[in-house]
């Protein structure tokens, strides 16, 4: 158990956070009134993001060790554990998730009218288990959790969705159900070949090559349905389009990372040997995805739709960037999830305020609300930019990083993948141009009220967001150094085919 | 004291008799069920409190072990549970009630004294007593206009009862002739060196086969979604409960006769597996009656529970009795909100269920977790079930039966998700409150703890059945 840093506070910071907002999820069931309801759910999910703080100003940057690790045995007839524990990898997406869900909680405040009580548990299950995925260092666990996510934000779509939802809620659950079932068999093979369920335990052995690509194979299919890669990505416009605002933030900002974070927790450590086999087909499938998703992107006059499909294009960088397998591809790929949950995230949020105004999701109804709600339009400009990742915002730098790494990896990739980044400026500015200005034919936007204060709110952080990790990604990228580095010891040492990364490390 | 080992059952016989008594007077009818439930519940105790006694009784054909008291506590568990339904059946005529109760006392009766026989003649008058109250029980339910189909369905159920006890007959003649004895401690040791004996796998498949019947694993599967449609709903949540706990332990005692050298009959069971596992899920994706849907349901996770005994070995058998249990409550549960939603006792379609979280919030709630848990979706009892079954069936070399089996998981999502999803709907025309009785709301959040309980902390039932599988290899 080398590799755990057990909390040695006395005070179980990360099972509180996980279980925090469970209770919180309890008690909403004995508080009466919508009203108090959101009150109560903002508070345990403000909370929460207050309790999560620590984690980063207690972190040790210096280690790629799991830190505030907890360890209590749980199912003893199988060897089953209660593990928790972050690196600099998780310690990111960790803050990211509880930062975000108060502001998910401020964003459905009016949007939400009916079943208010019903809403906010998901909201606070969605936490929890969130929460989870990204802590657990026992497989079992992590499955768990990950399967039982899928309960809420089904919920979420089919009962608060708009009117296509029930089709929008099944594909979403038939979709990363039908990945992650071999994920099940995949890990029961592990546990047997190596008797035991702790993930950091189950890196670095000795599996054979055969073994290696066929867990591989099945971790591959889960995650890159959750991420979701080209061509695993059809339910994800459905989801987003569907569901409430608080859904899609949720959905974009934090359960697509799962996905990519999957890859860097377990494919690239846990499979090594098979990861360089299949290295150029997924990095060529994220290739196809960037150009895809820009493309498509362009062509859609639901808003929703295009953030949706601008996502399948971003994360294509992401899993470009983890796939390149060297420190700066890396490093760019965490942030640029980071990124891409602060931008998206904001993004349907503006969306979502759009809708609570005119109920509509179609460009053409929202041409030209730049005369009317000042505000709002410059919010919706800044994500935009940062969603094309303009200089000075936070994408910028993620994407670059990534860019800068696959160009050391393959220069005929990035020189296909580089065309994405236009693409994203060409549906970025029209989506706003459209939204801004308009034509000659705007419809007629009168009494359409600016954003209030409870919207300012909520988009300001994320604008804070944007720019300080567009200008000073440094205190970011600290914290990931040494757990990437440690990931690429361990996809590296096990091939002894690739030795670029040390070459490129500054 | 002897007849201390005997109190569950004895508890039980009385109660028949006195509902018997009941039967026979004049305006009974309304004391029928409570004292059915203080009979179900008295046996619930009195299995709890000779949990842990042993013993032989009648000349050493009825063994009290901790295997056979673990599962007398389940299923009288499951027969209390299935009576606190609702404050009256709803669709049997009242002067018959209190013979119907008799006869599901009987038939629980059957069904401990079988987990408790370990000789073949004993055995197989406990299932035939068990059975024969069944197939009195699905024929009795008000006729409705232009539907009579609970006779057919109870012509349907004897004749292949009778069958699959023909064949379960004829295998025990193979057993007999082969070792010259009837009884389990005899036939074991006497059949594991037999293994390469054509005869003696084929004698030992046969007498699974009247399980297999009662548990519907393909191919004695036929009768199930004609009876389930055919009964009452009462009847039904309990003939796709209660006694498949007992088929499970009966197969396992069975199957404590081969071997792994007896390739021939893992691989029947294998494929058995496989193919109930495929045919339940696959066409219960189309069924539109939800009795009919869950009976396929039930073929699938037959299947499901026969990964754990193919393994042949102790953790195997320890999950399909873990497993068992959980489908119990899982089920239960199930049956419990279609017979509170079903308001004269008719037959639902799942389409009757949309809107149904208006109506009863906790009743939608209860379907939904009894749904996501038959998914096998944690955090419930049915995915860490079939997690270790899967987890066994690996450990044992059979990789292609665990894809399979996480491949059906993919397929059968969808009808249960569809159930939540018209559960959860917006629509439905009907919109009257339900009036849940106090019993089915505290059964209903009980079930719900359950199937929560088992599914986060394991250990305990786990441990309880490895060592009642320990008390009979």
């Amino acid at each position: 158990m080398d590799f755990l840093m057990l909390n040695s506070s006395g005070f179980p910071i990360l099972s509180t956070l996980i279980f925090l907002p469970l209770a919180g999820a309890l008690a909403l069931l004995a508080i009466p009134g919508a009203n108090a309801q959101r009150y109560w759910t903002l508070l345990v999910t403000g909370v929460t993001a207050a309790i999560s703080l620590p984690l980063y100003s207690g972190f040790d940057t210096s280690t790629a060790k799991y830190q505030f690790c907890e360890h209590i045995p749980w199912i003893s007839s199988l060897d089953i554990n209660y593990t928790l524990g972050i690196d600099g990898i998780s310690l990111l997406l960790v803050l990211l998730t509880t930062l975000f869900m108060p502001l998910c909680v401020l964003g459905s405040w009016k949007y939400i009218e009916t079943r208010v009580r019903e809403f906010m548990i998901c909201l606070l299950l969605m936490e929890t288990s969130m929460l989870g995925v990204f802590m657990a260092l026992d497989f079992v666990l992590f499955y768990i959790l990950w399967e039982a996510m899928l309960i809420p934000m089904y919920l979420l779509i089919a009962v608060w969705g708009g009117p296509r939802k029930v089709y929008a809620s099944i594909k979403f659950f038939l979709y990363t159900l039908a990945g992650s079932v071999l994920l099940l068999v995949a890990i029961i093979a592990l546990y047997m070949s190596q008797g035991t369920f702790s993930i950091p335990a189950l890196m670095g052995q000795n599996y054979s090559p055969t073994f290696q690509l066929m867990v591989f194979l099945a971790f591959f299919l889960a995650f890159a349905i959750k991420v979701p890669m080209f061509p695993f990505h059809t339910w994800l416009p459905a989801a987003h389009v569907e569901a409430p605002t608080a859904g899609s933030v949720i959905l974009a900002s934090v359960l697509l990372k799962m996905g990519t974070y999957g890859f860097l927790r377990f494919c690239l450590p846990i499979t090594p040997e098979a990861t360089h086999v299949v290295l150029p087909y997924v990095q060529w499938l994220s290739v196809a995805g960037i150009l895809y998703g820009g493309f498509t992107a362009l062509a859609q006059q639901d808003m929703k739709k295009l953030i949706a499909y601008s996502s399948v294009g971003h994360m294509g960088f992401v899993t470009l960037g983890i796939f390149v397998l060297n420190q700066r591809g890396i490093e760019g790929a965490i942030l640029q999830m980071i990124n891409h949950g602060i931008t998206t995230g904001a993004l349907f949020f503006c969306v979502g305020m759009m809708y609570e105004r005119t109920h509509s999701r179609e460009l053409a109804t929202a041409a030209g609300v730049g005369k009317f709600m000042p505000i709002y339009v410059t919010f919706l400009a800044f994500f935009s930019l940062s969603s094309l990742a303009f200089p000075g915002t936070n994408s910028f730098v993620g994407e670059f990083l990534i860019l800068a790494g696959s160009f050391a990896d393959n220069k005929i990739l990035t020189a296909f993948a580089i065309p994405g980044a236009i693409l994203a400026a060409a549906y970025m500015f029209r989506f706003v141009q459209r939204v801004i200005w308009g034509g000659t034919d705007n419809p007629d936007h009168k009494g359409l009220m600016d954003l209030n204060l409870r919207e300012i709110i909520t988009l300001a952080p994320l604008l804070v967001g944007v720019f300080w990790l567009g200008l000073a990604p440094e205190p970011v990228m600290n914290v990931m150094q040494a757990s990437v580095a440690n990931v690429l010891k361990q996809v590296g040492t096990a091939s002894g085919g690739v030795v670029a990364v040390t070459s490129l490390m500054p | 004291m002897k007849i201390m080992l005997f109190a569950p059952e004895m508890t039980l016989l009385l109660g028949g008799l006195a509902l018997f008594l009941l039967s026979i007077g004049k305006n009974t009818a309304r004391l029928a069920r409570p004292l059915a439930l203080a009979v179900a519940l008295a046996t619930f105790a009195a299995s709890l409190y000779s949990l842990r006694s042993e013993g032989f009784l009648f000349f050493d054909s009825y063994k009290i072990d901790l295997f056979s008291q673990v599962l007398k506590l389940i299923i009288s568990g499951g027969l209390a549970c299935v009576l606190l339904f609702g404050k009256e059946l709803k669709d049997i005529a009242e002067e018959i009630r209190p013979e119907y109760y008799m006869f599901l006392c009987l038939s629980t009766l059957g069904l401990i004294m079988l987990v408790s026989s370990v000789e073949l003649v004993t055995l197989f008058i406990a299932l035939e007593l068990s059975s024969y109250s069944l197939y009195l029980l699905v024929p009795m339910r008000e006729e409705r206009p232009g539907l009579r189909m609970q006779m057919e369905s109870a012509i349907k159920y004897i004749l292949f009862g009778v069958v699959a006890t023909a064949v379960m007959l004829f295998g025990m003649s193979y057993l007999y002739g082969l070792t010259g004895t009837t009884y389990f401690s005899g036939l074991i040791p006497a059949l594991r060196t037999m293994m390469d004996s054509p005869a003696a796998l084929a004698g030992i498949a046969m007498v699974m086969g009247g399980f297999f019947f009662k548990l519907a694993v393909f191919p004695f599967h036929f009768w199930v979604p004609d009876v389930y449609q055919g009964a009452s709903n009462e009847t039904t949540a309990f003939i796709s409960s209660v006694p498949k706990v007992a088929a499970v332990a009966m197969l396992i005692r069975i199957a404590a006769m081969a071997t792994s050298e007896g390739h021939h009959l893992t691989s029947m069971l294998a494929i058995f597996a496989v193919l109930s596992m495929f045919y339940g899920n696959l066409v219960a994706l189309v069924q539109t009656d939800i009795k009919r849907m869950l009976g396929f349901s039930g073929i699938a996770h037959a299947g499901y529970v026969l990964l754990g005994i193919v393994t042949l070995q102790e953790v195997g058998y320890a999950t399909s009795l873990y497993y068992i249990t959980g489908y119990l409550a899982m089920n239960v549960a199930g049956f419990l909100v279609i017979c509170t939603v079903s308001q004269n006792g008719e037959n639902l379609q799942i389409s009757d269920l949309s809107g149904l979280h208006k109506r009863s919030p906790l009743m939608a709630f209860t379907l939904a977790v009894s749904m996501f848990a038959l998914a096998g979706l944690p955090p419930f009892a049915g995915f860490m079930g079939k997690f270790m079954l899967l987890t066994g069936a690996y450990k044992a070399g059979y990789l292609p039966l665990v894809i399979i089996a996480a491949v059906n998981t993919a397929i059968s999502i969808y009808y249960y998700l569809s159930v939540v999803r018209v559960t959860y709907a917006a629509g439905g025309e009907k919109s009257d409150a339900i009036n849940a009785s106090a019993s089915a709301k505290a059964l209903s959040v009980g079930l719900v703890l359950l199937i929560l309980a088992l599914g986060l902390a394991p250990d305990m039932l786990m441990r309880l059945a490895t060592d009642a599988v320990k008390s009979i290899l």
